[in-house]
């Protein structure tokens, strides 16, 4: 939901503090706050779910369905109600130690294994959806900035925009009635398709068209407006004049001396804002019921299933910020202005 | 704060020389059509919602009263058809506006106050306590805000309140970066420098020298954060964290997927709340894009 359309400044985090210290210190401080803001999310899920749970834990769990008083005492067991908060902070920490996240009331299994049958499609989505909205963005963010206020610029950015500007799953449910059965309206695969590879494969990329297009609709228009202000600050630096004295060809001055300048900012914004696709992933697999962790979060919000929001909360938040971690340091190696100092 | 400057309490030629900016400010954001256009969009649709109760009558939103038959296409009667319970589509677009811009608003205040705080502390006090603050503000940056929403939400409780606070706890960082290197910027000029040599405390660099520097930003930030946080909004109450009863765009939109109009295909139930929320938006960072490029000169692309 944090809004990008126009800081276009590389944050602090991409440049290292001070100079000096070699590639080992720099890992060392990244892998450091990495680690800091895991500990602080396994503390945050812990203080959501547990601290700030308003009234009876148990009647919580149960959403006041009768329980007998042995009921009850078990379910206060198995959730370690019954000890101090304290206790359940260090049980919490124990289990979490062990990949263990409790029991789901809704689908009666552990957390944990529940997620773990999830991630795949969400992955595939994402991963898909990511890479796509990526290409697009930079391709149209660069084409536009290069021939800013014609009617291509103009066209592009409005699309852009517009596009930005409409919630995901209100695109994803016009597209739905658009296409009028065209596609399936949710799923990863009909039942009845045949158990080989290839079929199970197509059918997958059947399913996968409308929620793919939606969460590309929507996050492409962010790498392209970012990509496009980044381009025409840089188009005004001076080694551009230089290159293009040089007599280098316009294509060329933008591909080896614009392009390379602006993407790092550029970069830096996809992966900050790597949250956004999360967002996005939650309310597309929603709208077509595609199995993944999104739709999980939004079948454990209709029950409420504290424990499997508890575990995808953890997921969600963890990804997010192991990304961030993978973006830095491959920033270090990318970017010769942040290695050199 | 120690002894004031007298010199400095006169409003006079300051005052003068602002409300010359303002002018001026005016006159550049006039020349950017995309804001002029946004702005009067705005002000268009906050005055049809503030309006609602005169121009319409109340009783077409309550579903008792209901007079339509069971999601009607498009008519004479019904310029947009009706809902599941027979209300019109366009009374509720006009009424939903009501919730959603105020949701929209209140959730950006809030987020914008707290993060101009943070934003200004940071950037005026330094030392390990912001340093703090910093990395707080870059862990939450960092956060998929919808997940910490929905995780907000759960446990305080579905309602209008809860949206808001989901939306302005989880969206503060970017605001809070921005206003901290405005803080910075402002703070390493000169005339920093004289108040502080002739006395002036925190209180008075911060609320005499920094804030004006760094309102003007936050006021952009501010009208391209409503848009986000009306997006915010729909999205929450799509996913059922809202108040069931109020009739905001984004609850709409829910009711419109769970009464069977995406498979019925009544796009006139679905179409209009969402290009309402687009449009919205749209205006929104249009405006706030043209006080951008008013305040910052090297955006302005020509």
């Amino acid at each position: 939901m944090t809004d990008a359309l126009t800081t276009v400044e590389p944050p602090a985090a991409a440049t290292p503090r001070g100079g000096g210290g070699g590639t080992l210190r720099y890992v060392l401080s990244k892998v450091g706050a990495a680690l800091i803001s895991l500990g602080l999310i396994v503390v945050l899920g812990f203080v959501l779910f547990r601290v700030l749970l308003p009234g009876d834990p148990v009647r919580t769990l149960t959403r006041g369905a009768p329980v007998t008083p042995e009921g009850a005492a078990a379910l206060e067991r198995e959730y370690g109600f019954d000890l101090p908060l304290w206790g359940q902070f260090t049980r919490y920490l124990g289990n979490l130690a062990h990949g263990d996240l409790d029991r789901s009331l809704v689908f009666k299994v552990p957390v944990a294994q529940k997620i773990g049958e999830r991630l795949g499609p969400t992955l595939l989505l994402v991963g898909v959806g990511t890479l796509i909205a990526v290409v697009l963005g930079l391709w149209l963010g660069t084409r536009t900035a290069w021939r800013r206020g014609s009617r291509f610029d103009r066209t592009a950015t409005g699309i852009a925009l517009a596009l930005w500007s409409a919630p995901t799953f209100w695109l994803g449910l016009v597209l739905l009635t658009a296409t009028g059965g065209l596609f399936p309206s949710g799923g990863i695969t009909y039942p009845d398709t045949p158990p080989d590879f290839l079929s199970q494969a197509l059918d997958t990329a059947h399913h996968m068209v409308l929620p793919t297009i939606t969460l590309v609709a929507v996050v492409y228009a962010q790498y392209q407006l970012v990509m496009r202000s980044s381009l025409v600050e840089e188009m005004h630096a001076e080694h551009l004049l230089t290159a293009r004295a040089k007599g280098l060809r316009d294509d060329e001055v933008r591909r080896r001396h614009a392009v390379p300048n602006a993407l790092l900012p550029t970069v830096t914004l996809v992966f900050l804002h790597l949250g956004l696709v999360v967002s996005g992933a939650i309310t597309v697999e929603t709208v077509f019921s595609w199995p993944g962790l999104g739709l999980l979060t939004f079948e454990a919000l209709r029950f409420p299933d504290y424990p499997l929001l508890q575990g995808t909360f953890l997921v969600l938040a963890a990804a997010v910020v192991v990304m961030n971690l993978v973006a830095d340091l491959l920033l270090r190696v990318l970017d010769p202005r942040v290695r050199a100092s | 704060m120690t002894a004031p400057e007298p010199v400095e309490r006169t409003p006079g030629p300051a005052w003068a020389r602002r409300r010359a900016a303002a002018r001026r400010a005016w006159g550049e954001f006039t020349r950017h059509r995309a804001g002029v256009l946004g702005l009067g969009v705005l002000v268009l649709v906050i005055a049809l919602a503030a309006l609602a109760p005169l121009i319409t009558d109340a009783d077409g939103v309550d579903v008792t009263r209901a007079t339509g038959g069971r999601l009607e296409p498009p008519g004479g009667r019904y310029w947009l058809g009706t809902d599941e319970s027979g209300r019109s589509v366009l009374l509720l677009v006009l009424w939903g506006a009501r919730i959603s811009l105020l949701v929209g608003l209140s959730a950006t205040l809030l987020s914008i106050a707290i993060g101009t705080v943070v934003g200004i502390l940071t950037g005026h006090f330094g030392g390990w306590g912001s340093a703090l603050l910093m990395r707080l503000t870059d862990f939450f940056l960092v956060l998929p805000s919808l997940v910490l929403a929905i995780a907000l939400s759960t446990v305080i409780g579905p309602g209008v309140g809860t949206i808001v606070l989901a939306i302005g706890v989880t969206s503060w960082p970017s605001a809070a970066r921005l206003v901290r290197a405005q803080t910075l910027g402002v703070e390493a000029r000169p005339y920093i420098e004289r108040s502080r040599a002739l006395g002036g405390g925190h209180l008075h660099v911060i609320g005499k020298h920094v804030l004006p520097g760094v309102l003007p930003l936050v006021l952009v930030n501010t009208t391209l954060a409503v848009g986000t946080a009306i997006v915010a909004e729909s999205t929450l109450a799509f996913l059922g964290l809202g108040d069931p009863v109020a009739i905001s765009w984004g609850s709409m939109l829910r009711s419109a997927s769970n009464s069977g109009a995406v498979t019925a295909g009544a796009w006139w139930y679905l179409v209009p709340p969402g290009l309402a929320i687009a449009v919205v938006v749209l205006a929104f960072t249009l405006c706030g894009r043209a006080m951008e490029s008013v305040l910052n000169p090297r955006l302005r692309e020509r």
